[in-house]
């Protein structure tokens, strides 16, 4: 028995496994060029939330029939894994369906299963491809899908369809081939639905079936390292980021806005309230908002790469809807661009965040962010719970405080609160006037 | 017989008193001509019910809340922070408002600074006087078994998952309530929010009242009911430009309860 074949795949696994590191490497940095933020209060309510939103798909399930084909495509994705892990073992040890004889009747229904889902998959990646390509839903086609993201939408909607034929393509050969005696195959039962391909390869010679069985054998297998490296490049991260997105979802109700408690410490010196701020101010105070990518929380950087471009948030922002430049996806889809960016000139021994540019500009214009209503509907309509909103703001206190850049009848309404204490130009000493004509009024 | 009252928190302090609870007028309730008849609703409401209440009248300043969503930190913070020397000097524990801006920045975000009161917006207040039986329906009034439906104040309804309060409210008035396609949680914005109320719309198609007014007329409510200034000026204006402001009224929940006690 040679053992080239293990050589092979030992050199595959290993050099995939280093690339993967790296990759992962690569992200975790990119994402922590996010400021530092705790967020771990409340650890029973986010094991929760992440196992409803992420683990349960629950919001998926406010859009029923994409939630139904992606419910397939993700638990076949969670149980299709478990026979990869039968693969590596085989791949590493040089045998055939190693658990098959230890199962027996448990491994022809596992096989059942397995197969079964491979079949919804690819179902689900044809309707995908449809709605992408010949329906056109209308999130699918906004301007910011044009290019590299359209291309990686159907990317991996035909890996997945390919990896799933390759299954079933190896299922049905290795069959025919045990029931005809060939040497290391063995009959696992009746498997139904690589059973409707048999047709396609009866015909064929014994060598010619061992040949196609082994290249789906190593296609599925090398395909899904490949695709393991590919996710990390693509918006399809969501697989795996999915999950501590939501365990770091936001708690607090989503009116909320933070507190910038620098802004505290000087509001209260100036009112001559006493203060808990150090006597001495940090040498550096950093920028009031968010111009890059350094400026955010890690969180917002997280949930950049978490996010896999639905636009489910977009198909819901008001602004959009009424053709409004204002995009919400897209502004997760620039902080990554940018993180990315970064990133890439940091390992090239680049200027990183000092290249001159920023999130803010050369990516997100003011005009998209003028034109946010804050009405939440972005960070309700996500899947895993991103937050669209908390960045758009940010960005805002930016242009407001270093910039002075608001647009001018926002000027006029930070004047009048001023001058006024209301945002529209009223005496103060009118604000009570209401009350004079109720007040002559008898009750009934 | 004797006029309604509207006490100050500097009149009831001056007689060594303090009310149960302080109603927050809001800029929109003390300034704008329309809103100001729902603040004058809701106190007729408070006096017939005998509610123990004040206001803050010439105390009262804007909590802030557009100069914060516009990105002025600053200026939010100013504000805040002189209301919340305010209220705590009067040493305020309860806070009812008829804005859910309002109702949102007091309630979540003065707490960091200070400011920690129970914030109701005046939907529950009137459903909790509802369920008490303190306001008596008579439910023949104009209302009556007519079409009625609820628009959603993003600040109220996703910002604070307030859905129901405002519903029952309406729903007491022996009516038929009928919802948009785009409700509660997916609720439209009616424009206004994030400091919009106080700048020109970015260059786009459509106008967002617009977009949600078209939704509401084709409910073929009479009635549109909200519960928040900003929401009643944009409908208000979608109804007008729609030219249907003789057949469908858009009023706060607050006066749609008076008119039916006959206050």
């Amino acid at each position: 028995m040679s053992f080239l074949p293990q050589l092979i795949f030992l050199i595959i696994l290993g050099a995939a496994s280093f690339f993967l590191i790296k990759r992962v490497k690569f992200l975790r940095r990119n994402i922590f060029l996010g400021k530092s933020e705790t967020r771990n209060d409340q650890p029973d309510k986010r094991w929760k939330t992440m196992l409803l939103v992420a683990f349960g798909q629950q919001k998926m399930f406010k859009r029923f029939i994409p939630a139904f084909l992606h419910f397939f495509v993700y638990v076949g994705f969670l149980v299709i894994n478990l026979e990869v892990l039968e693969f590596v073992l085989d791949g590493v040890l040089g045998t055939h369906r190693l658990f098959a004889p230890f199962l027996g009747g448990v491994y022809t229904a596992a096989m059942n299963l397995f197969e079964f889902l491979a079949f919804t998959v690819l179902l689900s990646c044809v309707i995908f491809l449809i709605r992408r390509n010949v329906v056109k839903v209308p999130r699918f086609t906004k301007p910011e899908m044009k290019g590299w993201p359209a291309l990686d939408g159907n990317l991996i909607l035909v890996i997945e369809i390919v990896l799933m034929l390759a299954i079933l393509t190896m299922n049905a050969t290795d069959q025919i081939l045990a029931v005809r005696g060939a040497e290391h195959y063995l009959v696992v039962g009746n498997l139904f639905f690589s059973g409707i391909l048999h047709p396609v390869f009866t015909g064929m010679s014994t060598e010619s079936l061992i040949f196609v069985e082994r290249a789906s054998w190593w296609f599925h297998i090398v395909g899904i390292l490949a695709f393991a490296i590919y996710v990390t490049y693509s918006k399809h991260l969501h697989i795996f980021l999915a999950f501590p997105n939501t365990w770091y979802s936001n708690l607090k109700p989503k009116g909320e806005m933070e507190n910038m408690p620098a802004v505290t410490n000087e509001v209260n010196m100036m009112l001559g309230i006493p203060t808990d701020a150090p006597a001495d101010p940090p040498a550096e105070i950093g920028r009031f908002g968010a111009k890059d990518i350094n400026d955010l929380s890690w969180i917002n950087v997280m949930n950049a790469y978490s996010c896999t471009e639905c636009g489910r948030c977009t198909s819901e922002c008001p602004a959009n809807l009424t053709g409004k430049k204002l995009s919400p996806r897209k502004i997760m889809m620039d902080v990554r661009d940018r993180a990315e960016e970064v990133g890439k000139s940091l390992d090239a021994g680049g200027k990183g965040l000092e290249d001159g540019k920023s999130l803010l500009g050369d990516y997100i214009t003011k005009e998209e962010l003028n034109a946010c209503t804050s009405c939440n509907a972005c960070v309700e309509a996500c899947p895993v719970n991103i937050d669209p909103l908390a960045i758009i703001l940010d960005m805002r206190r930016y242009v407001a405080m270093e910039e002075s850049g608001t647009p001018q009848q926002w000027n006029a309404m930070f004047q009048n609160m001023e001058t006024s204490f209301a945002p529209w130009k009223f005496s103060p000493q009118d604000r009570f006037n209401w009350a004079e004509q109720v007040k002559e009024e008898e009750i009934k | 017989m004797s006029t309604y009252k509207v006490p100050t928190m500097a009149e009831m302090a001056g007689k060594g008193e303090s009310p149960e609870v302080l109603f927050w007028v809001g800029c929109a309730g003390s300034f704008d001509d329309r809103y100001k008849a729902v603040t004058q609703a809701f106190v007729k409401i408070l006096n017939k019910v005998g509610v123990s209440f004040a206001v803050l009248g010439p105390e009262e300043a804007c909590t802030g809340d557009p100069a914060r969503r516009a990105g002025n930190e600053f200026l939010f913070q100013m504000q805040a922070v002189a209301n919340i020397q305010v209220m705590n000097g009067y040493n305020i524990k309860k806070v009812v408002t008829a804005c859910p801006h309002c109702f949102n920045t007091i309630k979540n975000e003065y707490p960091a600074l200070g400011g920690k009161y129970e914030v109701i917006h005046h939907s529950q207040f009137l459903q909790q006087l509802i369920n008490e039986g303190k306001v008596a329906l008579q439910g023949g009034g104009e209302f009556k078994g007519k079409k009625i439906t609820f628009h959603d104040s993003c600040y109220l309804g996703r910002a604070n998952n307030v859905y129901e309060a405002p519903r029952d409210v309406i729903k007491a008035l022996d009516v038929e309530l009928v919802e948009m396609k785009r409700c509660k949680t997916k609720g439209l914005c009616c424009g206004a929010g994030g400091a919009q109320m106080f700048k020109e719309p970015e260059p786009g198609k459509k106008d967002i009242n617009i977009e949600r007014t078209e939704e509401a007329l084709a409910t073929g409510a009479s009635t549109i009911a909200v519960g928040c200034p900003f929401c009643l000026t944009m409908m208000t204006d979608g109804v007008k430009n729609k030219e249907k402001e003789a057949e469908v009224k858009v009023y706060d929940l607050a006066e749609m309860i008076a008119k039916d006690m006959g206050i």
